[in-house]
Protein backbone atom coordinates (compact mmCIF):
# COMPACT_ATOMS: atom_id res chain seq x y z
CA UNK A 1 0.00 0.00 0.00
CA UNK A 2 1.87 3.29 -1.39
CA UNK A 3 1.52 6.06 1.47
CA UNK A 4 -0.30 8.59 0.74
CA UNK A 5 0.98 12.67 0.07
CA UNK A 6 -2.15 14.08 0.45
CA UNK A 7 -5.49 13.44 1.40
CA UNK A 8 -8.31 15.39 1.00
CA UNK A 9 -11.48 14.28 3.12
CA UNK A 10 -14.74 15.23 2.93
CA UNK A 11 -14.09 18.96 1.55
CA UNK A 12 -16.34 21.28 0.74
CA UNK A 13 -15.95 25.05 -0.28
CA UNK A 14 -18.46 27.29 -1.31
CA UNK A 15 -18.09 31.31 -2.47
CA UNK A 16 -21.20 32.96 -1.86
CA UNK A 17 -24.09 30.66 -2.02
CA UNK A 18 -22.43 28.57 -4.64
CA UNK A 19 -20.82 25.47 -3.49
CA UNK A 20 -18.04 24.80 -5.72
CA UNK A 21 -16.53 21.83 -4.24
CA UNK A 22 -19.02 19.42 -2.77
CA UNK A 23 -17.76 16.87 -0.04
CA UNK A 24 -14.83 15.94 -1.93
CA UNK A 25 -12.35 12.69 -1.15
CA UNK A 26 -9.87 11.59 -2.86
CA UNK A 27 -6.24 10.35 -2.05
CA UNK A 28 -2.92 11.44 -3.53
CA UNK A 29 -0.13 8.68 -3.40
CA UNK A 30 3.53 9.50 -2.80
CA UNK A 31 5.43 9.61 -6.13
CA UNK A 32 2.57 9.50 -8.80
CA UNK A 33 1.20 11.71 -11.06
CA UNK A 34 -2.62 12.21 -10.40
CA UNK A 35 -4.26 13.99 -13.28
CA UNK A 36 -7.56 15.96 -11.61
CA UNK A 37 -9.79 16.22 -14.68
CA UNK A 38 -13.36 18.10 -15.20
CA UNK A 39 -15.20 21.01 -17.29
CA UNK A 40 -14.40 24.87 -16.31
CA UNK A 41 -16.99 25.48 -13.28
CA UNK A 42 -16.14 21.83 -12.18
CA UNK A 43 -14.25 22.47 -9.40
CA UNK A 44 -10.48 21.34 -9.88
CA UNK A 45 -8.83 24.70 -10.06
CA UNK A 46 -10.28 25.51 -6.72
CA UNK A 47 -9.22 21.86 -5.24
CA UNK A 48 -5.66 22.63 -6.58
CA UNK A 49 -5.81 26.04 -4.38
CA UNK A 50 -7.22 24.12 -1.35
CA UNK A 51 -4.21 21.57 -1.59
CA UNK A 52 -1.34 24.12 -2.00
CA UNK A 53 -3.07 26.38 1.25
CA UNK A 54 -4.20 29.22 -0.56
CA UNK A 55 -7.20 28.73 -0.09
CA UNK A 56 -9.41 27.32 3.06
CA UNK A 57 -12.02 24.60 2.98
CA UNK A 58 -15.65 25.65 4.64
CA UNK A 59 -15.67 21.73 5.60
CA UNK A 60 -13.97 19.26 5.51
CA UNK A 61 -9.97 18.75 5.89
CA UNK A 62 -6.61 18.66 3.86
CA UNK A 63 -4.16 16.18 5.44
CA UNK A 64 -0.61 17.39 2.78
CA UNK A 65 2.74 15.65 3.96
CA UNK A 66 1.11 14.37 7.22
CA UNK A 67 -0.34 17.93 8.46
CA UNK A 68 -3.80 19.18 7.97
CA UNK A 69 -3.15 22.69 6.05
CA UNK A 70 -6.57 24.39 7.72
CA UNK A 71 -5.16 24.34 11.40
CA UNK A 72 -1.69 25.65 10.57
CA UNK A 73 -0.43 28.71 11.15
CA UNK A 74 0.60 31.37 9.35
CA UNK A 75 4.21 30.14 10.34
CA UNK A 76 3.56 26.75 9.62
CA UNK A 77 2.12 27.45 6.29
CA UNK A 78 4.83 29.23 4.97
CA UNK A 79 7.22 25.94 5.99
CA UNK A 80 4.55 24.00 4.02
CA UNK A 81 4.52 26.29 0.85
CA UNK A 82 8.31 25.94 0.57
CA UNK A 83 8.04 21.82 0.59
CA UNK A 84 5.65 22.58 -2.49
CA UNK A 85 6.19 24.00 -6.03
CA UNK A 86 3.34 25.40 -7.90
CA UNK A 87 3.35 26.28 -12.08
CA UNK A 88 0.64 28.39 -12.41
CA UNK A 89 -1.48 28.59 -15.81
CA UNK A 90 0.52 31.48 -17.17
CA UNK A 91 3.87 30.57 -15.28
CA UNK A 92 3.06 33.78 -13.33
CA UNK A 93 6.96 34.96 -14.14
CA UNK A 94 7.77 38.19 -12.33
CA UNK A 95 8.12 40.35 -15.08
CA UNK A 96 10.32 43.15 -13.27
CA UNK A 97 13.20 40.11 -12.89
CA UNK A 98 14.97 37.71 -15.93
CA UNK A 99 14.63 34.22 -15.76
CA UNK A 100 17.43 33.73 -13.49
CA UNK A 101 16.68 35.96 -11.03
CA UNK A 102 12.94 34.41 -10.83
CA UNK A 103 14.49 30.83 -10.58
CA UNK A 104 17.11 32.62 -7.64
CA UNK A 105 14.25 34.67 -5.97
CA UNK A 106 12.97 31.36 -3.83
CA UNK A 107 16.75 30.56 -3.41
CA UNK A 108 17.75 34.05 -1.90
CA UNK A 109 14.24 34.99 0.10
CA UNK A 110 14.73 31.40 2.13
CA UNK A 111 18.53 30.09 2.48
CA UNK A 112 21.47 32.11 3.62
CA UNK A 113 23.12 30.16 0.27
CA UNK A 114 26.20 32.36 -1.18
CA UNK A 115 25.57 33.87 -4.43
CA UNK A 116 27.75 31.99 -6.20
CA UNK A 117 25.94 29.10 -4.79
CA UNK A 118 22.68 29.90 -5.86
CA UNK A 119 24.01 31.09 -9.60
CA UNK A 120 24.88 27.39 -9.71
CA UNK A 121 21.49 25.91 -8.64
CA UNK A 122 19.53 28.56 -11.07
CA UNK A 123 21.80 26.77 -13.95
CA UNK A 124 21.08 23.48 -12.77
CA UNK A 125 17.47 23.80 -12.67
CA UNK A 126 16.83 25.78 -15.96
CA UNK A 127 18.96 22.95 -17.44
CA UNK A 128 16.62 20.54 -16.17
CA UNK A 129 13.62 22.33 -18.09
CA UNK A 130 16.04 23.29 -21.08
CA UNK A 131 16.28 27.02 -20.69
CA UNK A 132 20.02 27.33 -19.55
CA UNK A 133 21.02 29.48 -22.58
CA UNK A 134 17.92 31.76 -22.04
CA UNK A 135 18.99 32.88 -18.28
CA UNK A 136 19.06 36.30 -18.49
CA UNK A 137 16.18 37.13 -20.96
CA UNK A 138 13.41 39.10 -19.56
CA UNK A 139 9.77 37.10 -19.30
CA UNK A 140 8.48 39.68 -21.95
CA UNK A 141 10.96 38.24 -24.41
CA UNK A 142 10.02 34.33 -24.24
CA UNK A 143 7.41 32.53 -25.92
CA UNK A 144 4.28 30.50 -24.35
CA UNK A 145 6.09 27.56 -23.89
CA UNK A 146 9.44 28.96 -22.38
CA UNK A 147 7.27 30.95 -19.82
CA UNK A 148 5.82 27.77 -18.62
CA UNK A 149 9.52 25.98 -18.22
CA UNK A 150 11.44 28.74 -16.80
CA UNK A 151 8.12 28.61 -13.75
CA UNK A 152 8.69 24.87 -13.61
CA UNK A 153 12.23 26.01 -13.20
CA UNK A 154 10.98 28.05 -10.18
CA UNK A 155 8.82 25.92 -8.55
CA UNK A 156 11.65 23.41 -8.41
CA UNK A 157 14.00 26.07 -6.93
CA UNK A 158 13.68 24.39 -3.72
CA UNK A 159 13.41 20.60 -4.32
CA UNK A 160 9.58 20.23 -3.35
CA UNK A 161 8.15 17.28 -2.61
CA UNK A 162 4.83 18.07 -4.13
CA UNK A 163 4.56 20.29 -7.50
CA UNK A 164 1.26 20.82 -8.43
CA UNK A 165 0.24 21.80 -12.43
CA UNK A 166 -2.44 24.60 -13.10
CA UNK A 167 -3.47 23.53 -16.52
CA UNK A 168 -0.18 23.53 -17.88
CA UNK A 169 -1.14 22.98 -21.94
CA UNK A 170 -3.37 26.00 -21.86
CA UNK A 171 -2.28 28.19 -24.33
CA UNK A 172 0.06 25.69 -26.03
CA UNK A 173 0.17 24.06 -29.65
CA UNK A 174 0.02 20.52 -29.23
CA UNK A 175 4.24 20.25 -29.80
CA UNK A 176 4.76 22.48 -27.41
CA UNK A 177 2.32 20.98 -24.80
CA UNK A 178 3.79 17.20 -25.95
CA UNK A 179 7.25 18.85 -24.89
CA UNK A 180 5.95 20.19 -21.58
CA UNK A 181 4.38 16.43 -20.95
CA UNK A 182 7.50 15.15 -21.15
CA UNK A 183 9.06 17.43 -19.10
CA UNK A 184 6.29 16.99 -16.48
CA UNK A 185 7.09 13.23 -16.29
CA UNK A 186 11.23 13.60 -16.75
CA UNK A 187 11.06 15.63 -13.50
CA UNK A 188 8.30 13.22 -11.98
CA UNK A 189 11.04 10.49 -12.39
CA UNK A 190 14.55 12.42 -11.99
CA UNK A 191 13.21 13.97 -9.18
CA UNK A 192 10.95 11.63 -7.40
CA UNK A 193 8.80 14.11 -6.66
CA UNK A 194 4.71 13.77 -6.24
CA UNK A 195 2.71 15.60 -9.25
CA UNK A 196 -0.95 16.43 -9.73
CA UNK A 197 -2.02 18.01 -12.11
CA UNK A 198 -5.28 20.11 -13.28
CA UNK A 199 -5.86 19.73 -17.08
CA UNK A 200 -9.03 19.28 -19.27
CA UNK A 201 -6.94 18.30 -22.12
CA UNK A 202 -7.19 14.88 -22.40
CA UNK A 203 -4.28 13.88 -24.68
CA UNK A 204 -2.34 15.26 -22.41
CA UNK A 205 -3.98 13.61 -18.79
CA UNK A 206 -3.35 10.24 -20.64
CA UNK A 207 0.09 10.81 -21.63
CA UNK A 208 1.14 11.95 -18.13
CA UNK A 209 -1.40 10.19 -15.94
CA UNK A 210 -0.59 7.12 -13.45
CA UNK A 211 -4.22 7.85 -12.09
CA UNK A 212 -7.01 10.38 -13.35
CA UNK A 213 -10.03 11.77 -11.21
CA UNK A 214 -12.69 13.19 -12.75
CA UNK A 215 -14.85 16.21 -11.18
CA UNK A 216 -17.69 17.56 -12.33
CA UNK A 217 -20.29 20.75 -10.78
CA UNK A 218 -18.09 20.06 -7.73
CA UNK A 219 -18.46 16.35 -6.97
CA UNK A 220 -16.25 13.76 -7.15
CA UNK A 221 -17.37 11.49 -10.32
CA UNK A 222 -14.62 8.56 -9.80
CA UNK A 223 -10.98 7.95 -10.59
CA UNK A 224 -8.92 5.02 -11.78
CA UNK A 225 -6.06 4.38 -13.98
CA UNK A 226 -5.80 5.96 -17.28
CA UNK A 227 -6.58 2.51 -18.90
CA UNK A 228 -9.38 1.97 -16.24
CA UNK A 229 -10.94 5.99 -17.35
CA UNK A 230 -10.29 4.87 -21.02
CA UNK A 231 -12.76 1.68 -21.20
CA UNK A 232 -15.20 2.99 -18.95
CA UNK A 233 -18.94 2.61 -19.13
CA UNK A 234 -20.34 4.95 -16.81
CA UNK A 235 -21.92 7.09 -19.98
CA UNK A 236 -20.80 11.13 -18.17
CA UNK A 237 -16.87 9.67 -17.73
CA UNK A 238 -16.98 7.99 -21.03
CA UNK A 239 -18.14 11.59 -22.84
CA UNK A 240 -15.64 13.59 -21.09
CA UNK A 241 -12.77 11.13 -21.89
CA UNK A 242 -13.68 10.04 -25.29
CA UNK A 243 -14.94 14.35 -26.23
CA UNK A 244 -18.13 13.07 -27.03
CA UNK A 245 -21.04 15.68 -28.53
CA UNK A 246 -23.85 13.37 -27.06
CA UNK A 247 -23.91 12.59 -23.53
CA UNK A 248 -25.24 13.73 -20.11
CA UNK A 249 -23.02 16.81 -20.14
CA UNK A 250 -24.47 18.31 -23.35
CA UNK A 251 -28.08 17.35 -22.18
CA UNK A 252 -28.72 18.89 -19.03
CA UNK A 253 -27.41 22.33 -20.97
CA UNK A 254 -30.22 22.03 -23.30
CA UNK A 255 -32.45 20.99 -20.72
CA UNK A 256 -35.58 22.43 -22.71
CA UNK A 257 -36.12 26.09 -22.08
CA UNK A 258 -35.58 26.83 -25.42
CA UNK A 259 -38.68 26.27 -26.97
CA UNK A 260 -40.53 27.78 -23.94
CA UNK A 261 -38.02 31.23 -24.64
CA UNK A 262 -38.69 31.26 -28.09
CA UNK A 263 -42.85 31.32 -28.02
CA UNK A 264 -42.59 33.72 -25.31
CA UNK A 265 -44.01 31.19 -22.39
CA UNK A 266 -44.98 33.10 -19.75
CA UNK B 1 -34.87 52.02 2.16
CA UNK B 2 -34.26 55.66 0.92
CA UNK B 3 -31.44 55.76 3.72
CA UNK B 4 -29.66 52.73 1.90
CA UNK B 5 -27.87 54.40 -0.50
CA UNK B 6 -26.02 57.15 1.33
CA UNK B 7 -25.52 54.63 4.86
CA UNK B 8 -23.92 52.08 1.93
CA UNK B 9 -21.45 54.77 0.62
CA UNK B 10 -20.29 55.91 4.57
CA UNK B 11 -20.00 52.27 5.23
CA UNK B 12 -17.84 51.39 2.21
CA UNK B 13 -15.81 54.72 2.66
CA UNK B 14 -14.94 53.31 6.42
CA UNK B 15 -14.25 49.92 5.19
CA UNK B 16 -11.88 51.18 2.61
CA UNK B 17 -10.16 53.69 4.77
CA UNK B 18 -10.25 50.60 7.66
CA UNK B 19 -8.46 48.39 4.50
CA UNK B 20 -5.87 51.17 3.61
CA UNK B 21 -4.78 51.64 7.57
CA UNK B 22 -4.35 48.31 7.99
CA UNK B 23 -2.35 47.87 4.87
CA UNK B 24 -0.43 50.67 6.15
CA UNK B 25 0.25 49.40 9.34
CA UNK B 26 1.50 46.18 8.37
CA UNK B 27 3.78 47.63 5.57
CA UNK B 28 5.48 50.12 8.84
CA UNK B 29 5.45 46.80 11.13
CA UNK B 30 7.37 45.01 8.26
CA UNK B 31 9.68 47.81 7.40
CA UNK B 32 12.78 47.05 9.74
CA UNK B 33 12.33 42.91 9.17
CA UNK B 34 12.28 44.19 5.18
CA UNK B 35 16.08 45.89 5.40
CA UNK B 36 17.67 44.92 8.34
CA UNK B 37 16.91 41.18 8.84
CA UNK B 38 19.85 39.29 7.73
CA UNK B 39 18.13 37.31 4.71
CA UNK B 40 15.62 40.04 3.56
CA UNK B 41 19.05 43.07 3.94
CA UNK B 42 19.95 41.46 0.02
CA UNK B 43 16.72 41.91 -1.53
CA UNK B 44 15.34 44.89 0.69
CA UNK B 45 17.58 47.37 0.09
CA UNK B 46 18.17 46.65 -3.62
CA UNK B 47 14.25 46.88 -4.10
CA UNK B 48 14.35 50.26 -2.08
CA UNK B 49 16.76 51.69 -4.57
CA UNK B 50 14.61 50.31 -7.53
CA UNK B 51 11.40 52.39 -6.31
CA UNK B 52 13.55 55.39 -5.02
CA UNK B 53 15.35 55.73 -8.64
CA UNK B 54 11.54 54.92 -10.32
CA UNK B 55 9.55 56.83 -8.23
CA UNK B 56 11.82 60.24 -7.18
CA UNK B 57 14.84 60.56 -10.09
CA UNK B 58 12.37 60.72 -13.03
CA UNK B 59 9.96 63.16 -11.74
CA UNK B 60 12.65 66.14 -10.72
CA UNK B 61 12.70 67.69 -14.02
CA UNK B 62 8.62 67.92 -13.99
CA UNK B 63 8.63 69.26 -10.03
CA UNK B 64 11.27 72.02 -10.66
CA UNK B 65 9.42 73.22 -13.79
CA UNK B 66 5.58 73.53 -11.97
CA UNK B 67 7.12 74.66 -8.46
CA UNK B 68 9.32 77.64 -11.08
CA UNK B 69 6.22 78.69 -12.34
CA UNK B 70 4.01 78.64 -9.31
CA UNK B 71 6.96 80.94 -7.93
CA UNK B 72 6.49 83.21 -10.56
CA UNK B 73 2.54 83.26 -10.63
CA UNK B 74 2.53 83.93 -6.79
CA UNK B 75 5.24 86.92 -7.78
CA UNK B 76 2.76 88.18 -10.22
CA UNK B 77 -0.35 87.91 -8.07
CA UNK B 78 1.00 89.21 -4.92
CA UNK B 79 3.07 92.46 -6.61
CA UNK B 80 -0.15 94.34 -6.90
CA UNK B 81 -1.67 94.40 -4.02
CA UNK B 82 1.51 94.80 -1.98
CA UNK B 83 2.47 97.76 -3.89
CA UNK B 84 -1.00 98.91 -2.96
CA UNK B 85 0.28 98.80 0.57
CA UNK B 86 3.59 100.11 0.19
CA UNK B 87 4.95 96.80 0.84
CA UNK B 88 6.33 95.67 -2.63
CA UNK B 89 9.83 93.97 -1.10
CA UNK B 90 7.68 91.78 1.51
CA UNK B 91 7.14 89.96 -1.90
CA UNK B 92 10.26 87.57 -0.84
CA UNK B 93 8.47 86.90 2.37
CA UNK B 94 5.05 86.18 1.15
CA UNK B 95 6.41 83.70 -1.40
CA UNK B 96 9.05 81.73 0.79
CA UNK B 97 6.47 81.47 3.53
CA UNK B 98 3.64 80.00 0.94
CA UNK B 99 6.47 77.45 -0.49
CA UNK B 100 8.16 76.13 1.96
CA UNK B 101 4.58 75.42 4.14
CA UNK B 102 2.36 75.11 1.67
CA UNK B 103 3.07 75.00 -1.93
CA UNK B 104 6.24 73.27 -1.98
CA UNK B 105 4.84 69.87 -0.46
CA UNK B 106 1.51 69.40 -1.83
CA UNK B 107 2.31 70.38 -5.37
CA UNK B 108 5.06 67.96 -5.21
CA UNK B 109 3.16 65.49 -4.34
CA UNK B 110 0.42 66.55 -7.02
CA UNK B 111 3.19 66.03 -9.14
CA UNK B 112 3.91 62.28 -8.05
CA UNK B 113 1.00 61.23 -7.68
CA UNK B 114 0.90 60.90 -11.31
CA UNK B 115 4.20 59.52 -11.36
CA UNK B 116 4.65 57.36 -8.48
CA UNK B 117 0.49 56.67 -7.30
CA UNK B 118 -0.67 55.88 -11.22
CA UNK B 119 2.36 53.87 -11.92
CA UNK B 120 2.20 52.02 -9.03
CA UNK B 121 -1.25 51.51 -8.89
CA UNK B 122 -1.19 49.71 -12.78
CA UNK B 123 2.21 47.63 -11.55
CA UNK B 124 0.73 45.86 -8.19
CA UNK B 125 -3.07 45.86 -10.28
CA UNK B 126 -0.83 43.96 -13.23
CA UNK B 127 0.48 42.07 -10.82
CA UNK B 128 -2.54 40.63 -9.58
CA UNK B 129 -3.96 40.16 -13.31
CA UNK B 130 -1.39 37.88 -14.02
CA UNK B 131 -1.02 35.73 -10.50
CA UNK B 132 2.36 36.94 -9.94
CA UNK B 133 1.16 38.26 -6.68
CA UNK B 134 -0.25 34.30 -6.09
CA UNK B 135 2.77 33.50 -7.32
CA UNK B 136 4.78 35.39 -4.57
CA UNK B 137 2.70 33.57 -1.79
CA UNK B 138 3.27 29.86 -3.37
CA UNK B 139 6.78 30.55 -2.43
CA UNK B 140 6.12 31.22 0.93
CA UNK B 141 7.03 35.52 0.52
CA UNK B 142 4.76 38.31 1.85
CA UNK B 143 3.50 41.14 -0.79
CA UNK B 144 3.49 43.19 1.75
CA UNK B 145 6.89 43.20 2.36
CA UNK B 146 8.20 42.09 -0.47
CA UNK B 147 6.34 44.44 -2.72
CA UNK B 148 4.27 47.08 -0.75
CA UNK B 149 7.28 48.20 1.83
CA UNK B 150 9.95 49.10 -0.60
CA UNK B 151 7.28 51.70 -2.69
CA UNK B 152 6.07 52.98 0.00
CA UNK B 153 9.44 53.52 1.79
CA UNK B 154 10.83 55.22 -1.72
CA UNK B 155 7.64 57.07 -2.17
CA UNK B 156 7.51 58.22 1.21
CA UNK B 157 11.81 59.72 1.26
CA UNK B 158 11.28 61.13 -1.93
CA UNK B 159 8.37 62.76 -1.59
CA UNK B 160 10.27 64.86 1.35
CA UNK B 161 13.20 65.32 -1.45
CA UNK B 162 11.52 66.10 -3.74
CA UNK B 163 9.61 68.46 -2.04
CA UNK B 164 12.96 70.46 -0.81
CA UNK B 165 13.80 70.80 -4.26
CA UNK B 166 10.44 71.99 -5.16
CA UNK B 167 11.07 74.61 -2.19
CA UNK B 168 14.15 75.82 -3.87
CA UNK B 169 12.55 75.60 -7.22
CA UNK B 170 9.41 77.84 -6.42
CA UNK B 171 12.06 80.71 -4.69
CA UNK B 172 13.91 80.76 -7.43
CA UNK B 173 10.99 81.55 -9.84
CA UNK B 174 9.88 84.64 -7.48
CA UNK B 175 13.16 85.62 -7.41
CA UNK B 176 13.14 85.48 -11.53
CA UNK B 177 9.94 87.39 -11.69
CA UNK B 178 10.70 90.42 -9.28
CA UNK B 179 13.90 90.73 -10.20
CA UNK B 180 12.80 90.86 -14.09
CA UNK B 181 9.44 92.28 -13.92
CA UNK B 182 9.18 94.34 -10.70
CA UNK B 183 12.04 96.07 -10.43
CA UNK B 184 13.26 94.21 -7.12
CA UNK B 185 17.06 93.56 -6.60
CA UNK B 186 18.05 89.74 -6.54
CA UNK B 187 20.07 90.60 -2.84
CA UNK B 188 17.02 92.36 -1.74
CA UNK B 189 14.61 89.10 -2.57
CA UNK B 190 17.09 86.96 -1.45
CA UNK B 191 17.67 88.56 1.87
CA UNK B 192 13.77 88.93 2.36
CA UNK B 193 13.30 85.48 1.84
CA UNK B 194 15.09 84.35 4.84
CA UNK B 195 13.54 87.42 7.30
CA UNK B 196 10.56 85.91 8.02
CA UNK B 197 11.15 82.36 7.39
CA UNK B 198 11.43 80.22 10.50
CA UNK B 199 12.60 76.80 10.90
CA UNK B 200 9.28 75.42 11.43
CA UNK B 201 8.09 76.64 8.51
CA UNK B 202 10.46 74.11 6.60
CA UNK B 203 9.91 71.51 9.08
CA UNK B 204 5.84 71.48 8.96
CA UNK B 205 6.75 71.32 4.98
CA UNK B 206 8.37 68.10 5.42
CA UNK B 207 6.66 66.49 7.64
CA UNK B 208 3.69 67.31 5.40
CA UNK B 209 5.50 65.82 2.55
CA UNK B 210 6.24 62.81 4.44
CA UNK B 211 2.50 62.29 5.27
CA UNK B 212 1.86 62.79 1.47
CA UNK B 213 4.09 60.55 0.57
CA UNK B 214 2.78 57.72 2.99
CA UNK B 215 -0.83 58.37 1.24
CA UNK B 216 0.32 58.75 -2.12
CA UNK B 217 2.20 54.86 -2.51
CA UNK B 218 -0.72 53.64 0.44
CA UNK B 219 -3.54 54.23 -1.85
CA UNK B 220 -1.71 53.02 -5.07
CA UNK B 221 -0.98 49.83 -3.23
CA UNK B 222 -4.33 49.11 -1.85
CA UNK B 223 -5.99 49.87 -4.49
CA UNK B 224 -3.43 47.77 -7.09
CA UNK B 225 -4.01 45.20 -4.38
CA UNK B 226 -7.58 44.51 -4.90
CA UNK B 227 -7.86 44.73 -8.82
CA UNK B 228 -10.53 42.03 -10.08
CA UNK B 229 -11.40 41.81 -13.61
CA UNK B 230 -8.24 41.87 -15.94
CA UNK B 231 -7.42 45.00 -17.74
CA UNK B 232 -9.86 47.19 -17.53
CA UNK B 233 -9.63 46.66 -13.43
CA UNK B 234 -6.07 47.67 -13.82
CA UNK B 235 -7.58 50.82 -15.25
CA UNK B 236 -9.99 51.40 -13.24
CA UNK B 237 -7.44 51.06 -9.98
CA UNK B 238 -5.16 53.82 -12.08
CA UNK B 239 -7.90 56.54 -12.29
CA UNK B 240 -9.23 55.65 -8.94
CA UNK B 241 -5.98 56.04 -7.32
CA UNK B 242 -5.14 59.52 -8.87
CA UNK B 243 -8.60 60.62 -8.13
CA UNK B 244 -8.60 59.18 -4.57
CA UNK B 245 -5.22 60.30 -3.51
CA UNK B 246 -5.39 64.25 -5.04
CA UNK B 247 -8.86 64.45 -3.03
CA UNK B 248 -6.88 62.48 -0.09
CA UNK B 249 -3.40 65.08 -0.37
CA UNK B 250 -6.01 68.24 -0.08
CA UNK B 251 -7.90 66.89 2.63
CA UNK B 252 -5.07 65.56 4.81
CA UNK B 253 -3.35 69.42 4.39
CA UNK B 254 -6.13 70.82 5.29
CA UNK B 255 -6.27 68.65 8.73
CA UNK B 256 -2.47 68.88 9.11
CA UNK B 257 -2.62 73.05 7.99
CA UNK B 258 -5.53 73.71 10.77
CA UNK B 259 -3.89 71.54 13.62
CA UNK B 260 -0.72 73.37 12.93
CA UNK B 261 -2.48 76.69 13.10
CA UNK B 262 -3.74 75.92 16.97
CA UNK B 263 -0.63 74.21 17.51
CA UNK B 264 1.59 77.56 16.99
CA UNK B 265 3.77 75.70 14.68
Amino acid sequence: MPDTAIQVQEVTKRYGDRTVLDKIKLDVFQGETLVILGGSGSGKSTLLRLMTGNVKPDGGEITSLGKALSKMTDGELAAYRKTIGVLFQSGALFNSMSVADNVALPLREHTDLAEETIDIMVKIKLELVGLREHADKMPAELSGGMKKRAGLARAIALDPQILFYDEPSAGLDPVTSAEIDQLIIDLNKKLGVTSVVVTHEMDSAFRIADRMVLLDRGKFIVSGTADEMKHSKDPLVRQFVHGLTEGPLTARRRGGAYVDDLLGGD
Amino acid sequence: MTNAGPFRTIVAFLEFVGGLTQLLARTLALAPAALLSKRGRRLGWHNLWQQMDRVGVKSVPIVLLVLFCIGAILSFQMAPILREYGKLDSVADVISVAIFRELGPLISAIVLTGFAGASIAAEVGTMVVSEEIEALEAHAINPVRFLVVPRVLATTVMTVCIAILGDVAGVAGGLTVSAGFLGLSPVQYWTHTFSVLQLRDFVTGLVKAGVFGLLISGLACHLGLRVTGGAQGVGTATTRTVVYTIVALIFVDLLFTGVFYYLGF
